[in-house]
C-alpha cells in the first residue's frame, strides 16, 4: 500500500507546530498503525531527519500510552480500538492519513504527537482512591459484593486513562474518565464510605484543571476504546447532587 | 570480595518471618519522615512499596519513565494473582503454595523466601480487595478462583483477563493517596541512568528528565529498584516494548551481584510471529488453558483448516504426554512440547510455527456466554490482531519470551550485595527458581511491596536516623553524573548508518535462536561470538539522531540497547556455566530419554550470583548453595 501522511510536528511545548507531509510506499495491510510509524521513523532517521515522537508501551491496548488523533478521531477509525491495536488494513491504498496529538487545554503538547496528560493523575490524587493502609484490610470474603455490582465496577474500572474521551469532546470534558473511577468505587462496598467526599473533591479538581463541562454529546462514549459508558456520568451526577444536599 | 550471605533467619520455616518481624529493629514515626527513600519503578512492586512506605511515614521519592505510574508494564498482566486462601476447599495451604512454587521452579529457589512469599499472599488479596480492585465474584458475593499451570488447586484470583491492570490501578491509587498526603513525591518521565554509592552504601541516583534532557541528582538513605524484567532482550517478547534491563544492569556494574541471568521464561501461548516488521508479541493468557485444549494434526504438514480436521486426526499432545496436568502443565514444559511438535513438522499456519488452542469443547459444554465472561477481552484482542474469531475456530499460539526469573541477587531482606540497595518484584531473582508458575509474579510483586520491604527496609534504616539528608554536591555524585553524560555523548557522536532498532532486532534474534528455549554449548559459544561482533558494530555504526537536551526517544532506546548487549553476554556465560537442564533452562546435553529436562543436583544445586569485574574481565561466579530442609528434592514429574 502507498500511504500519504500529514503529521503534526512540534519541537517542544513552547514551539509553534505545523503539519508536515510524508509518503510511505511499501506499507503492508498487516502492519499495525504504530509499526507503520516505526517504518516512517526508520526512514527519517536514515535520511538525517528527526523521527516523529509518539507515545506507546504495551502495544496491546492496555497501558493507555498511545493516543493519536487520526483523521479527526481519537484512536482512528476502529471501534473500541486503541491506536496500537489499529491495523493498516483499516485504510485504503493511496489514502491520506492526518495524525495529530490530543488537543485540549488541560493536555498541552510536549512534542510532536505527545500531549501531557498529567492532569488525570491530579484528579486521582484529589480523591480517586480508597483510604486503606496496608495491613488494616479485613479478610477479603468478609465484604460480600453482588456479582452484578462487581461486574459493573469492573466495566468502569477498565478505563485505561488514555484521554480519548477528552480529545473527542468539543468541550474537552473529563467527565467520562472521572465518572468511571467514581462509579467503580461507589459500586463496591469498600469505596462507599468516602463516596461523598470523593465525588466533590474530584469534580472540584477537574474544574480547576481547565477541563470543560459535559453537554451530553456522548462523543466520549463513542470514541472510548474500552467501551466505558456514559451511564457512569449519570451515576456520578446523582452522587454529586446527593453529596451537595447532605 | 563480597561474600554471599543470604541472611535467612533461624528457626522452623513457618516461623522465620514472624520471628524476623518480632525481633527486627524499628524506627519511630517521628523519625521516619527524616529518612528519604528512593524508589525506582512503579509497577505493582514499586507502587505497592511506595504506598506502604508512605503510609509508614517515610519520605519517598518515586521514579518511572512513563508519563504516569499507572502505565507500568504490570498493567498488562492478564490471567491472575495467586493466594493460599483455600476458598475452594480443595486442599490448598501456605505450605502447598510454597511447595508448588519450589517444585515449579525445579528446586532452584531459596526455601525461606518462597515460603514467605506464600505466607503474605493472603494479606495481599485482602488489601487489594479493600483498595477497590474488582476481582471476579461468585453469585453469593464471595471471590471466585481459577486454576493456573503446574498446580492442582484453584487459587488464582482474577479480574477477567485484566488482572494486572486492576491490581496495578489499586496500588497506583494508594500511591496517589500518599502523594495527596505529601509522603510520596512522584517523578515521572525520568530514567535512572546511574546509582550513586558513597562509602559503600547506595545513596542516590542520577536520572535523565526525558522531556528536557536534564541530568538530575537525587539522594536518599536507601534505594529500591522495582524496575521489572528484561525479557525484551529478545526484541520480540510479550513485554511492553520499553521494558528494559538497564537499571538492574547499572546496579550490577556498581557491585550488585546478578542472580541466574540465563533463567528466562518462554511462555507457551503468545500470538505467533506474523511478519518481520512486528514490534511486539501479544500474550494469550495461560488462564485460557483452563478451558482451551492444545493440539496439532496427527499428520505431518497437514494444512487443512483446523475445523476440517476430524477429532481422531488431532493430537492433543499435552493431554497425551502429561495426563495428570494435561493442558495445565507448567510453562517451560508446555513451551518445549510446542517447539518439539513444530520442529518435528506438525506445526500449523503458514510458518508451521504455531499450535492450535481450541475452545470448541468448552463452548459446547458451558456455552459461549460463559467463555465470553471469563476471557472476552482476550478473544477480542486476538481477533483485532489476527482477524480470526476464536469462538469459531481455534487460536494459533506459539511460545514467546515472557518473564525473567533471573535478576539482582538479594538476601532475605531483599537487599542486594550493595548495602542499602534493595530490589523487589521481577527485578530481583528471588522466588521463582528456574521457572515461574503462572499468577505468582503479581503475588510476589505485591507481597514484596506491601508487606516485605516495609519491614526489611525499616530494619535497615533503624540505625540511620542520625544520618542527615544526603548531600548531592559530592564527588561521588559528580563522578556518576560524568559517567552518564559520557555514555550519552558517545552514543550521539557515532552518527553511523543503522538505527538502534536494527541492532536490537539482530540481537534479539541471536538470543532467541541460541539462548532461548533450548541451548547447547556449541550454540552458546556461537552466540557469544555473534553478540560480540554485533556489539562492536553497534558502537561503530549506530545512528542516534537529535541532541541530549530534548525529548529524544531514539537516545532512550540507544542507552537501553547498549546495556542489552552486555547483559546478553552475561546470560550466555551463565547458560554455558550451567551444564544441567532445570526448569526453563534447557541444555540439550542434559535431557532424559523422553526429552524432559534433567537436573544435576550434585553439581548445580545453587544460585549463580555473578560479580562484575570490569568491562575487560570475565565476571566472577559466586554460588549460593541451596538447602532443602522442608521439601524432598525429586524429579519434577507432571505426567
Ligand atoms: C503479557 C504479560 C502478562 C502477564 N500476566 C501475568 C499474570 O497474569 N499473573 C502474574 O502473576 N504475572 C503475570 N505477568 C508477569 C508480571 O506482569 C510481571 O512480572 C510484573 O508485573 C512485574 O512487575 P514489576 O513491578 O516488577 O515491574 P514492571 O511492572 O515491569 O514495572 C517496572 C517499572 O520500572 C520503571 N523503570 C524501569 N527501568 C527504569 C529506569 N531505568 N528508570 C526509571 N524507571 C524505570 C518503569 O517505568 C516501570 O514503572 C505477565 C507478564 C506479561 C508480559
Ligand atoms: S501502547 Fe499501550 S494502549 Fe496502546
Amino acid at each position: 500500500m502507498k500511504i500519504k501522511l500529514k503529521i503534526w510536528r512540534q519541537k517542544n511545548a513552547k514551539a509553534k507546530g505545523k503539519f508536515v507531509n510524508y509518503t510511505l510506499d511499501d506499507v503492508s495491510p498487516e502492519m499495525s498503525f504504530l509499526e507503520m510509524l516505526d517504518a516512517l521513523n526508520s526512514k527519517l532517521i536514515l535520511q538525517d531527519d528527526e523521527p516523529v515522537a509518539f507515545e506507546h508501551d504495551c502495544r496491546e491496548g492496555i497501558c493507555g500510552c498511545c493516543g493519536l488523533y487520526i483523521n479527526g478521531r481519537p484512536h482512528g477509525p476502529g471501534e473500541k480500538t486503541t491506536t496500537c491495536e489499529l491495523h493498516m488494513r483499516s485504510f485504503k491504498d493511496g489514502q491520506t492519513i492526518v495524525i495529530e496529538p490530543w488537543r485540549a487545554k488541560a493536555f498541552p503538547v510536549i512534542k510532536d504527537l505527545i500531549a501531557d496528560r498529567n492532569a488525570f493523575d491530579k484528579i486521582i490524587i484529589a480523591g480517586g482512591f480508597v483510604s486503606v493502609n496496608a495491613g488494616s484490610a479485613p479478610e477479603a470474603n468478609s465484604i460480600l459484593i453482588k456479582k452484578k455490582n462487581a461486574d459493573e465496577a469492573f466495566d468502569s474500572a477498565a478505563c485505561i486513562g488514555c484521554g480519548a474521551c477528552v480529545a473527542a469532546c468539543k468541550n474537552a470534558s473529563a467527565m467520562l474518565f472521572i465518572s468511571a473511577k467514581i462509579s467503580q468505587l461507589t459500586l463496591l462496598n469498600q469505596g462507599k464510605v468516602e463516596a461523598m467526599e470523593r465525588v466533590q473533591a474530584m469534580v472540584a479538581k477537574m474544574d480547576e484543571l481547565g477541563f470543560g463541562n459535559c453537554t451530553n454529546t456522548y462523543a466520549c462514549e463513542a470514541e472510548c476504546p474500552k467501551g466505558i459508558k456514559v451511564t457512569n456520568i449519570a451515576r456520578m451526577n446523582r452522587e454529586f447532587i446527593a453529596a451537595k444536599v447532605s | 570480595m563480597a561474600k554471599l550471605d543470604s541472611k535467612i533467619p533461624g528457626g522452623p520455616l513457618s516461623k522465620k518471618w514472624s520471628t524476623y518481624k518480632s525481633s527486627m529493629k524499628l524506627v519511630n514515626p517521628a523519625n521516619k519522615k527524616k529518612l528519604d527513600i528512593i524508589l525506582v519503578g512503579t509497577g505493582l512492586a514499586g507502587s505497592a512499596a511506595a504506598s506502604s512506605l508512605g503510609e509508614l511515614g517515610y519520605n519517598v521519592k518515586v521514579f518511572c519513565f512513563q508519563d504516569t505510574p499507572r502505565r507500568a508494564h504490570s498493567v498488562a498482566a492478564q490471567g491472575g494473582i495467586n493466594a493460599a486462601k483455600n476458598y475452594k476447599n480443595d486442599g490448598d495451604s501456605v505450605y502447598r503454595l510454597f511447595f508448588d512454587m519450589i517444585k515449579g521452579g525445579d528446586f532452584r529457589a531459596r526455601e525461606a523466601n518462597v515460603y514467605r512469599a506464600a505466607e503474605v499472599s493472603n494479606a495481599t488479596i485482602d488489601h487489594l480487595t479493600a483498595s477497590g480492585v474488582p476481582f471476579a465474584r461468585e453469585y453469593g458475593g464471595t471471590l471466585d478462583n481459577r486454576s493456573f499451570g503446574g498446580v492442582q488447586v484453584s487459587r488464582t484470583f482474577y479480574a477477567k483477563g485484566q488482572t494486572g491492570q486492576q491490581c496495578l490501578l489499586g496500588a497506583y491509587s494508594s500511591l496517589k493517596r500518599q502523594i495527596s498526603k505529601g509522603t510520596v513525591k512522584m517523578f515521572s518521565r525520568r530514567e535512572m541512568l546511574e546509582i550513586v554509592i558513597i562509602n559503600g552504601k547506595a545513596r542516590g541516583i542520577i536520572t535523565r528528565n526525558l522531556v528536557t534532557g536534564e541530568i538530575e541528582r537525587h539522594s536518599g538513605h536507601a534505594v529500591i529498584l522495582a524496575t521489572g524484567g528484561y525479557g525484551t532482550i529478545y526484541y520480540l517478547s510479550t513485554l511492553a516494548v520499553n521494558s528494559n534491563a538497564s537499571a538492574a544492569w547499572i546496579a550490577y556494574k556498581n557491585g550488585a551481584f546478578f542472580g541466574n541471568p540465563s533463567f528466562v521464561q518462554i511462555h507457551p501461548s503468545s500470538i505467533p510471529v506474523l511478519n518481520d516488521y512486528q514490534a511486539k508479541l501479544t500474550l494469550m493468557s495461560e488462564s485460557l488453558r483452563n478451558d482451551g485444549r492444545v493440539w496439532v494434526p496427527k499428520k505431518k504438514g497437514d494444512k487443512r483448516p483446523a475445523n476440517d480436521i476430524p477429532e481422531e486426526e488431532r493430537d492433543y499432545y499435552l493431554e497425551r504426554k502429561y495426563p495428570a496436568y494435561g493442558n495445565l502443565v507448567p510453562r517451560d514444559v508446555g513451551s518445549r512440547a510446542a517447539k518439539e511438535r513444530c520442529d518435528a513438522g506438525y506445526g500449523v499456519g503458514d510458518t508451521g510455527l504455531a499450535v492450535n488452542l481450541d475452545f470448541k469443547d468448552a463452548i459446547a459444554k458451558q456455552g459461549k456466554k460463559a467463555i465470553e465472561d471469563k476471557y472476552g477481552n482476550l478473544f477480542e484482542m486476538y481477533e483485532k490482531i489476527t482477524g480470526i474469531n476464536s469462538y469459531e475456530e481455534p487460536m494459533r499460539i506459539y511460545p514467546a519470551g515472557h518473564y525473567t526469573m533471573g535478576g539482582l541477587w538479594v538476601d532475605y531482606n531483599l537487599m542486594t550485595t550493595i548495602t542499602g540497595l534493595f530490589a523487589i518484584g521481577e527485578a530481583n531473582f528471588s522466588d521463582h527458581g528456574a521457572n515461574r508458575l503462572g499468577a505468582s509474579s503479581l503475588m510476589q510483586c505485591s507481597g514484596d511491596g506491601y508487606f516485605i520491604i516495609p519491614n526489611t527496609i525499616t530494619n535497615y534504616l533503624a540505625d540511620k536516623i542520625r544520618t542527615p539528608r544526603i548531600a548531592t554536591d559530592t564527588p561521588e555524585f559528580d563522578e556518576a553524573e560524568k559517567t552518564t553524560k559520557e555514555k550519552i555523548d558517545k552514543l550521539l557522536s557515532i552518527n553511523g548508518s543503522k538505527t538502534v532498532t536494527f541492532f536490537h532486532k539482530q540481537l534479539g534474534k541471536i538470543m532467541w535462536d541460541y539462548c532461548g528455549m533450548a541451548r547447547n554449548e556449541k550454540d552458546l559459544k556461537k552466540a557469544m561470538e555473534l553478540v560480540n561482533e554485533l556489539q562492536i558494530e553497534f558502537w561503530k555504526d549506530v545512528k542516534v539522531p537529535g541532541t541530549a537536551d530534548e525529548l529524544n526517544q531514539e537516545l532512550e532506546k540507544a542507552c537501553r540497547v547498549a546495556d542489552f548487549f552486555e547483559i546478553a553476554k552475561l546470560m550466555i556465560t551463565d547458560a554455558l556455566n550451567r551444564k544441567e537442564s532445570c526448569g526453563a533452562h534447557f541444555r540439550k546435553e542434559s535431557q532424559t530419554e523422553t526429552g524432559e529436562a534433567m537436573r544435576i543436583d550434585k553439581e548445580y544445586s545453587y544460585v549463580s550470583a555473578w560479580e562484575y569485574k570490569g568491562i575487560d574481565n570475565p565476571p566472577h561466579l559466586h554460588k549460593e548453595e541451596l538447602k532443602f530442609e522442608n521439601v524432598e528434592v525429586k524429579v519434577r514429574d507432571y505426567k
